[in-house]
């Protein structure tokens, strides 16, 4: 099993990052751009063949490590 | 008395911090950040400054998990002090002994110079040496100090009297230009509620020699000291 998962900030936390692309995208022409968020990608490889049991695994991790949830919400996806 | 520097791969205000410490008389020691616990008869653990782990993941994410710090826990929460300066600030709140979190800074930029800082609160050890709404000049060197708690946790902070150090003009001001990063409120340092572990982004180290340009932090050591031996 395969766990992707996509850490990005919560809504309402400033992402000075995304304001720069943002500023950046309209430096280069394209117009009609809205807000710009950056967030992190993250691929574990899990060893586990339940993929309920790989779900809650990566859901820990993220919630022990991989996002700060003070400023951070994650999204899980298992893969085959 | 003694006191410990934790070393992880990537500290480099290491020796600046022992050498502080040492000078104040808080006879420090070196402790690497892969050992299971912290020698005996320990009263002080400074996290210094630098780029723990390349700074990997986030500031102080990877630090805060390493083997060392199950016990820097332990030893604060049985009272111990813990003091963290900068990468030190960001390890406290990653590992969940100081709230909030230190995120980018909001311009991006890495700011490093000196910066006037108002004492919110002199009632830990490591500010009582100082007089409240004293201000003193530490530097900074970063680029990711912009200090951000939910409404719950600044409510807390504010009711505790936790918030400790906020950016400010040379005259005491609290003002937008006085604050180097963008942190919420000008906070600079904070402290737990029990007021044994201190969280700062600015470095009282670098101003502890006169030959450093400044001897402002040389205080924040002794008052340490002054304490312990009370």
């Amino acid at each position: 099993m395969k766990a992707k998962i996509h850490v990005t900030l919560k809504n309402g936390v400033l992402d000075p990052q995304g304001k720069a692309i943002e500023s950046a995208l309209d430096h280069l022409g394209f117009t009609g751009v809205g807000a710009v968020k950056v967030g992190k990608y993250i691929e574990v490889d899990l060893h586990e063949k339940n993929k309920a049991a790989a779900a809650a695994q990566a859901q820990s991790m993220c919630e022990k490590l991989l996002a700060n949830m003070v400023i951070e919400k994650f999204a899980v996806e298992i893969a085959e | 008395m003694n006191s410990a520097v934790i070393v992880f791969p990537g500290s480099n205000c290491d020796r600046d911090a022992f050498d502080a410490m040492q000078a104040a008389g808080l006879k420090p020691s070196y402790v690497w950040h892969a050992e299971a616990s912290l020698p005996k008869k320990l009263d002080l653990v400074v996290l210094p400054g630098g780029f723990s782990f390349g700074d990997y993941l986030r500031c102080g994410a990877m630090a805060a998990r390493a083997p060392i710090m199950q016990d820097v826990i332990r030893f604060a929460d049985k009272g111990g002090y813990v003091l963290g300066i900068c990468n030190g600030f960001q390890i406290l709140t990653e590992s969940g002994l100081l709230p909030g979190t230190l995120m980018r800074n909001a311009h991006l930029k890495f700011r490093c110079k000196d910066t006037n800082l108002r004492v919110e609160a002199n009632d830990s050890a490591f500010l009582a040496g100082y007089q409240k709404g004293q201000v003193v000049n530490f530097p900074v060197a970063h680029a990711e100090g912009n200090y951000f708690a939910d409404d719950d946790t600044l409510k807390r902070l504010h009711d505790g009297d936790q918030v400790a150090l906020r950016y400010a003009t040379p005259e005491g001001k609290v003002t937008a230009e006085a604050n180097p990063n963008g942190a919420l409120e000008n906070i600079a340092g904070i402290t737990n509620a029990r007021k044994n572990v201190l969280g700062l982004m600015p470095h009282p180290e670098r101003h502890a020699d006169p030959a450093l340009g400044g001897t402002d932090g040389q205080v924040l050591f002794k008052s340490i000291l002054t304490r312990l031996a009370a």
